[in-house]
């Protein structure tokens, strides 16, 4: 069977379906130009889970279940649902890791950077610019034979284990639910005020994440393989998906009034130039060395790749320190010891790039 | 026949073994191995690109036979 969703005008269709549906979900209840970021959403499950305390980011975000959920259906249904790994998992760990500490330094994953664009957000421009230096310094590990191994197959429990975490996460949400000024419902932290207070309501988010999830195994879509295809190969496949994401956000954003354009008082974003640079070229780096951008490894993760789901869990401990470390910006500017965390991820992500080489 | 066998990669490396192997080579004729849906799109989408045709897909248990010919 033909897979329409991988032709141009699918993957089209799918960026812009994610424009349109990020924007609404802010306009629904989601935090600033946060309609989807995947980065900023799985902080958000670290702090519900209480391993990481910053009160104003803590909240089970239903649209990341629906994800992984989401591609996890669509890869039964098409029989592509195969669960693998064994390729270097404590390596993509770090990866994943360094990949969140880089991306709470800008304050998004390149979703959100679009989608801070699309919003009129200045700072992005030089998020979007560090994204693709660090992608390219990362092409150029990969032309030089950077390789983290073949994967073998596994039993079909394993490739479960990570959309049976997502299904738990759920189940959490529905037994815990947010109770009106407390802090705490049963085991699961909540904001009271920030980002992590805001929120689209749960079965809107659930299903948006489902919908995107499943279109986006079909399509293969993944904003770093965007700009890594279209300076490898000069391909334009996947890079046709993130336009048509950004413009149809902006689209969107100008119909329901959420476009403000500016640089200073953005929501959930800082104007430290550099930093806004350097910490998405860090992400971006680690994100081309582990072979897919944030939302991508979700994907990957719902069909069954467990080195996708390890890197995923490297984003939740990257939270977790980016916070407890002190490392994570907020808009007052970025955290006391953001800069060393770049430095020391930048140095670590270099060695991976320059070490890692397997027949 | 000379083959590319990217099985357990994930991209981009499929897709720079095969074009790094249709440069070099003088044959015609050429099998590419990848086990994910993904990489056979990936490698079918880039053989095209570089003047060459997808002849023909089979899976075979965990892996699709990609068989690609010269123009």
């Amino acid at each position: 069977m033909k897979n329409i969703f991988a032709t141009r005008s699918g993957i089209i269709g799918v960026g812009a379906f994610i424009g349109v549906m990020a924007a609404l979900l802010q306009f629904w209840g989601n935090p600033g130009n946060m309609g989807i970021c995947v980065a900023c959403f799985v902080r958000d499950i670290t702090g519900a889970l209480g391993l990481h305390r910053a009160s104003v980011v803590q909240y089970v975000r239903p649209e990341i279940i629906g994800l992984v959920i989401g591609s996890l259906a669509a890869a039964l249904v098409f029989k592509e649902f195969r669960p693998r790994g064994g390729s270097a998992p404590i390596v993509r760990f770090v990866l994943g890791a360094f990949a969140m500490i880089g991306a709470l330094v800008f304050l998004g994953c390149p979703w959100r950077a679009m989608l801070r664009l699309a919003g009129g957000d200045g700072n992005a421009i030089f998020g979007l610019l560090g994204l693709v230096a660090g992608i390219w310094i990362g092409t150029r590990f990969l032309k030089a034979g950077y390789n983290l191994g073949r994967t073998r197959v596994y039993s079909t429990t394993a490739g479960w284990v990570m959309p049976a975490l997502a299904a738990g996460l759920f189940l959490l949400l529905l037994i815990f639910p947010r109770t009106e000024g407390q802090e705490q419902s049963g085991v699961l932290f909540y904001s009271l005020k920030g980002p992590g207070a805001m929120n689209a309501p749960i079965a809107v988010s659930l299903i948006i994440g489902l919908i995107i999830g499943f279109l986006a195994q079909r399509s293969r879509f993944c904003t770093m393989g965007a700009f890594r295809d279209l300076i490898l190969f000069k391909q334009v496949h996947l890079f046709s998906g993130v336009v048509a994401l950004i413009v149809f956000a902006f689209t969107t954003n100008l119909i329901v009034k959420q476009f403000h354009p500016g640089f200073a008082g953005q929501p959930v974003a800082h104007v430290l130039h550099l930093w806004n640079a350097l910490g998405m070229v860090l992400a971006g780096l680690a994100f081309a060395l582990a072979g897919g951008c944030p939302g991508r490894q979700l994907f990957l993760s719902g069909e069954g790749d467990t080195d996708a789901g390890i890197f995923v869990v490297g984003m939740v401990a990257g939270a977790a320190f980016a916070h407890n470390f002190g490392l994570a910006s907020s808009p007052a500017g970025i955290g006391p010891h953001g800069m060393a965390a770049v430095v020391i991820g930048l140095i670590v992500c270099g060695a991976i790039g320059f070490t890692m080489k397997q027949k | 026949m000379e083959t590319v066998d990217a099985r357990g990669l994930s991209c981009p490396q499929p897709v720079l073994m095969t074009v790094d192997a249709l440069k070099k080579t003088s044959a015609d004729r050429m099998l590419v191995l990848v086990d994910t849906a993904a990489s056979k799109e990936n490698v079918s989408r880039a053989v095209s690109s570089n003047g060459w045709t997808v002849a023909d897909i089979t899976p075979e248990g965990e892996t699709y036979r990609i068989e690609i010919h010269k123009g």
